[in-house]
């Protein structure tokens, strides 16, 4: 039975990878740039959404609502000050600006919101219940977890479709492929980017709030480490794949739990990185990377 | 218009790291400012009072930096001390000065000069171990007594006969924490969690593994983090509940014992819990659910919900002093440390004109003596072994509707 539960363990943590992954992956795939200020958008989610239930006493689907709002508008308002002006700029360049924008934040969160930790609201509950036995109690699932795993597939498959079918989303494909030729033919290349990040930063706001649902503890710093664990999950799945980023994040999730679980819990992270750089040995590109021919 | 919104952030950047590092020093502004305080409870030295011997206690500790809330809470804390003694009229004065170190060792060291340059008989710090360490090698060569309210590591009072500790080194937490749990027969099978990348959770759990066997204890689980930040216990939790274990000991701070808490709910795992004095604070944590803290045990030098007279009056005069602020358990072992020394000076019969090296000499003798124990607020009967660590009762509570009940 803790087999099971080990399994449930490693589905749920794995599902808020793979959210933030997507996250990464989206902006990745259309802006050519690592967003490492993607985990503390995280942050800043989950804060408001603290602060709107715990403090306001707002209904959550509110807290919710509100968290993914700003965090959107957070997302947009980043990438036109700080990424936008380096359109043109080397990748380093952007890189660096990006991890600038994420110790801002950071430091922004310490400053007012302060050092101590803030304990989250649990509100995904059913009555007094936060979560169903099965067995006579052997094997409890919480309803955070079951709603984890739902929202991942369901953001998936929304964006899977987004991206294939809508005039948006297509118009995102065409930026990824080529930028130049996609505003030859006509489309607003900066507001497509724009909108990616808008996506990208409303995921984050989700996964924030789900997980700080499932692991209540909130301090300015909980985004990063999530936050590098889930762009490693980015890259084991493929890097710019919308299904490599599912299923690494939760392949990364999975194996971490496993080897906590049942090899050492002192060596989990340094398995799973093992893990990771083993696969990028044997697949450069990750698991559903694709291989990108260089035309010469 | 580019050029205005780089500079635009640019200049946000600044300020928020700027902003960042006032509201560090912020955390002990009305503390009265300056940080060479000193008070000396009136004009009255040796000569005018008729008798009276002057002592002179120099502290040291942080009262600015990132642990000021530590440095503050000792300075005030034996102020209140101060301000009683001098108000019996008996037949110790004390003078006391305190000097800021930062949590620097090398401020550290500075302060301990300034303070010798004022003529100190017995130095009172500092408030954290690795300054402490860097004090106690100046003091043992210039001998010079010490008592740190507050340093718990063994390196403080290791090969110094002269340097003596009011807290319980971790070792000696993690040893009390088994017998505690042995004698009281709170549980039979023991899981422990604890973060191995702590030198004080580590230090603890090293002395209850060793203790426990002989203890009667068995420890049936033990699992592992490594940052405080780790935020998935479940792991862990699940290890301690497939174990069987009665009672799980959590030798750590308490953001990590909060999660643990939780999580062990969700599975719906209802052990003992049992922490040391990393434990104190979970009630304070702002949106913590108290409920999940009920029946929780921990073992705390100081309950700031007693309601005995010695503690309310404490609580009261320290609240005076620093504006407000509840003391921590830091205000009350600076509190004891102070009672300690007076003690220890009215058995050892110091008077004035004695030099440092005499009082030091005087003041170990009556500190390792059999005959000579303290009371405080900390714990009663404290007496000391000649390599300076204490001995007391520890203060056991059990958390019972969100508050400190002393088992």
């Amino acid at each position: 039975m803790s087999f099971l539960s080990n399994v449930i363990s490693g589905l749920s943590l794995g599902s808020i990878y793979a959210i933030i992954a997507l996250g990464y992956t989206m902006v990745y795939g259309i802006a050519k740039m690592l967003n490492f200020a993607h985990g503390d958008v995280i942050m800043v989610g989950a804060y408001v959404c603290f602060f709107a239930v715990g403090t306001y006493n707002l209904p959550p689907i509110i807290g919710v609502l509100l968290a993914v709002a700003l965090c959107t508008a957070l997302g947009m308002l980043i990438e036109r000050m700080a990424y936008k002006p380096l359109r043109q700029a080397p990748s380093l360049a952007v890189l660096i600006t990006a991890i600038g924008v994420s110790y801002f934040l950071q430091n922004a969160a310490l400053l007012w919101w302060g050092s101590d930790p803030k304990k989250f609201p649990a509100f995904i509950v059913v009555g007094e219940q936060n979560g169903i036995s099965l067995f006579d109690g052997q094997l409890r699932i919480t309803y955070v977890a079951i709603v984890t795993v739902v929202a991942c597939v369901a953001i998936m498959a929304g964006l899977i479709a987004f991206t294939g079918r809508t005039k948006m989303g297509k118009a995102m494909r065409a930026c990824s492929e080529d930028k130049g030729a996609a505003q030859l033919m006509g489309i607003n290349v900066n507001a497509t980017i724009s909108m990616t990040f808008a996506i990208g930063s409303a995921l984050a706001a989700i996964a924030g709030v789900l997980m700080c649902s499932a692991y209540d503890t909130l301090l300015p710093t909980t985004g990063s480490m999530p936050g590098i664990k889930a762009f490693t999950a980015a890259v084991f799945g493929g890097i710019g794949s919308i299904p490599g980023a599912f299923l690494g994040g939760l392949l990364l999730g999975v194996i971490q739990i496993f080897t906590q679980a049942y090899l050492s819990q002192e060596l989990a992270d340094a398995i799973v990185f093992a893990v990771l750089i083993v696969v990028l040995l044997v697949k450069p590109t990750g698991l559903l990377g694709k291989q990108i021919q260089e035309k010469v | 218009m580019k050029k205005f919104l780089a500079l635009f952030m640019a200049a946000a950047m600044v300020l928020a790291m700027v902003a960042c590092g006032n509201g560090g020093n912020n955390a002990n502004s009305g503390t009265g400012g300056n940080n060479d305080q000193s008070s000396t409870g009136g004009n009255i030295d040796g000569d005018s009072t008729g008798g009276a011997v002057t002592l002179k206690i120099g502290g040291i500790g942080p009262l600015t930096g990132g642990v000021a809330i530590y440095g503050n809470a000792t300075y005030w804390g034996a102020q209140v001390a101060v301000d009683e003694i001098n108000a019996m009229q008996s037949d110790i004065r004390i003078e006391y000065k305190y000097e800021d170190d930062e949590g620097d060792n090398e401020k550290a060291i500075n302060a301990y000069r300034s303070l010798q340059d004022w003529e100190v008989d017995v130095i009172y710090g500092c408030t954290t171990s690795a300054p402490c360490v860097a004090v106690a090698g100046e003091t043992f060569a210039d001998r010079y007594f010490q008592l740190t309210p507050s340093a718990s590591s063994t390196d403080v009072t290791a090969g110094r006969d002269n340097v003596f500790q009011i807290c319980f080194t971790d070792p000696n937490q993690g040893v009390t924490a088994a017998k505690y749990i042995a004698e009281n027969k709170m549980a039979a099978k023991i899981a422990v969690i604890y973060n191995n990348a702590d030198p004080y959770s580590t230090g603890i759990y090293e002395a209850f593994a060793a203790e426990a066997p002989n203890q009667g204890l068995e420890v049936v689980s033990v699992s592992t983090f490594s940052s405080d930040e780790n935020v998935d216990f479940s792991v862990q939790v699940r290890d301690a509940q497939s174990s069987g274990a009665e009672l799980v000991f959590l030798p750590i701070y308490y953001t990590p014992a909060s999660n643990i808490l939780k999580q062990a709910k969700d599975i719906g795992y209802a052990p003992k819990f049992f922490g040391a004095d990393g434990m104190d604070g979970i009630l304070t944590m702002a949106g913590f659910d108290l409920s999940l803290a009920e029946g929780l045990m921990l073992m705390t030098p100081f309950n700031a919900y007693a309601t005995d007279e010695r503690t309310v009056t404490f609580i009261d005069s320290y609240k005076k002093l620093s504006g407000g602020v509840e003391p921590n358990q830091f205000a009350a072992d600076g509190y004891d440390c102070v009672y300690a020394i007076y003690e220890a000076a009215k058995k050892a019969g110091i008077s004035d004109g004695m030099s440092h090296e005499d009082i030091c000499a005087a003041l170990i003798s009556a500190f390792t003596d059999s005959g000579f124990s303290v009371d405080g607020l900390t714990g009663s009967g404290m007496v000391w072994n000649t390599n300076g660590e204490v001995s007391k009762e520890p203060v056991a509570v059990v958390i019972e509707n969100g508050a400190y009940v002393n088992m």
